[in-house]
């Protein structure tokens, strides 16, 4: 029965990380369309912001939780300069904004390496994240139910933007028809940048689960950037709820194989299924339905 | 309450809309009408800054608006339906309505009263726009515009592709909206004889130039389809 809980707990909470990323990428490319390869290092600035903030203030109970939006605020900002400063010039190019992105993403690497060297630093464990919660006999990590907890939250936030906020509507409103949205009074401007500062704050949040998994690397996001797109397109477009199912799929999928295989070994497996299910089903796990013109 | 001189639109190097001059009075209905291709959708969608000009001014209220940003001019009183029965598919007829209505002090009221003015819409309220019928979208697309509270009402082509019994809902709504005092109506149509019975004033656009124009009324068909016909 363990070697069932076990890979299942860690896929589960591996599986959240990837949601986080993804979230913010579900925004960013699955409701804008951009393909934005920097995303992964937002994900790195949110894990440095907590090695950070646990250095200015050491108590490692409040330090991590002051870091959730610290790091939402952190990466949020960088990404709002690369919507205003570069992405707002290349909506419609989108081959430019890959190319374009990827080296952004070298350069924030590059910055990480200068300011704080080449090997990570490791971030302390708040005392109430020590320790499991046995469950009919079975230890669950305090860290990894965070972890879980946290992607729920971020879930569940962003959910609730999208469905229950005006300012929700607008951003799904300016997704579905630009034009139509300003002529109803819509800064679809003002959403764009708006749009991009949350979701890739929510990359900031993922780095703070990171963190506090892995430590922190300049080179972390890359791990992550890849799969968090596959989660994006295998789950469809647009449609959060895939977001979360092929996240959760994606991670369980992998722990699992990793009883089996090396780790490594076992993510390429877990991607060539993903490749192969995106051959048979090209729209992902949910589709749009609609009955005629947008 | 809306003039254009001499604007000339196009699309990369093709000119469609050479130096026309149109004006709409306060509280005045015009209609532009033209066959296929004439250029009527190009030059609203300049009108309402969805297309830059190559040249010429706009005017709303007296104010250049013609570098302004389309929801700049919608706040300055400009409302646009535009062409298709263009809706938000994935969202539901309320949060068509809601997206407009919301941020409003009294928009729980307006929505009320363009529900009034659609009936048919209130059965519809959580359905997806995008599975609405096209005289159901149209209507949608009325009402919705009518909820940014235009003083300048630009409509393009409002009965196109609807089913015929729905067609004379819409005609009976946009002739009242005409009628007000308050709303200044800018409406291309197919329909010379309901465009015409409509509006007070008339533009015909053949190759992106106004050829013909004069007042309105019943009595204009004649000269409009002469126009038309050459």
């Amino acid at each position: 029965m363990e070697s069932f809980t076990t890979p299942l707990l860690t896929g589960t909470s591996t599986g959240a990380i990837l949601l986080i990323a993804a979230l913010g990428l579900a925004l960013t490319f699955g409701q804008m369309g951009v393909i934005n390869m920097a995303h992964g290092e937002f994900l790195m600035a949110g894990a440095y912001t907590t090695y950070l903030t646990q250095q200015v203030v050491s108590s490692a109970d409040v330090s991590v939780l002051l870091a959730i939006p610290v790091a939402f605020l952190v990466a949020g900002l960088l990404g709002l300069a690369l919507e205003a400063g570069i992405i707002r010039w290349m909506y419609h190019r989108p081959l430019d904004t890959l190319l374009v992105t990827v080296g952004v993403g070298m350069v924030l690497q590059q910055l990480a390496k200068d300011l704080f060297g080449a090997q990570g630093d490791p971030v302390r464990e708040p005392g109430w994240l020590q320790g499991n919660l046995t469950v009919l006999g079975y230890h669950w990590p305090y860290t990894r139910m965070f972890t879980i907890v946290l992607a729920v939250v971020a879930l569940g936030g962003l959910a609730a933007l999208l469905k229950r906020t005006r300012f929700g509507r607008q951003i799904r409103a300016t997704v579905q028809n630009r034009d139509l949205a300003e002529t109803m009074g819509i800064s679809t401007r003002r959403v764009d940048r708006i749009t991009f500062f949350v979701g890739s704050g929510l990359a900031g949040v993922g780095g703070v689960a990171v963190a506090l998994a892995s430590g922190t690397n300049p080179t972390l996001g890359t791990s992550y950037i890849i799969p968090a797109f596959l989660v994006v397109v295998a789950g469809g477009l647009g449609q959060l709820r895939g977001t979360v199912l092929a996240a959760w799929l994606v991670g369980v999928v992998t722990a699992f194989l990793t009883d089996w295989f090396s780790g490594s070994t076992a993510q390429v497996i877990t991607f060539a299924l993903v490749v192969v299910f995106l051959q048979v089903r090209p729209q992902g796990l949910f589709t749009v339905r609609t009955r005629g013109l947008a | 309450m809306l003039e254009l001189r001499g604007v000339s639109v196009g699309y990369g190097r093709t000119a469609v809309v050479h130096d026309v001059d149109l004006e709409v009075p306060t509280g005045g209905a015009v209609a532009v009408m033209g066959h296929n291709g004439a250029g009527k959708t190009t030059l609203l969608r300049a009108a309402v800054g969805l297309l830059p000009v190559r040249s010429g001014t706009i005017l709303l209220d007296g104010v250049d608006v013609t570098r302004m940003r389309p929801h700049q001019r919608v706040r300055r009183g400009l409302g646009y339906v535009p062409q298709g029965q263009l809706c938000f598919p994935q969202l539901t007829t309320l949060e068509n309505l809601r997206l407009v209505a919301d941020g409003r002090p009294d928009g729980a009221r307006l929505v009320d009263e363009v529900l009034d003015t659609f009936p048919a819409l209130r059965g519809l309220l959580p359905r997806k726009a995008g599975l609405l019928s096209g005289g159901q979208r149209q209507q949608l697309a009325i009402a919705r515009t009518l909820l940014t509270q235009p003083r300048l009402l630009v409509l393009d082509e409002p009965t196109e592709g609807i089913q015929p019994n729905v067609v004379a809902e819409i005609e009976e709504v946009i002739a009242a909206l005409t009628a007000r005092d308050d709303l200044s109506v800018l409406l291309v149509e197919q329909h010379v004889g309901f465009a015409l019975r409509a509006t007070g004033r008339y533009y015909v656009l053949e190759s992106g130039r106004v050829t013909s124009s004069g007042s309105g009324g019943p009595g204009a068909v004649a000269d409009v389809r002469a126009a038309m016909a050459v």
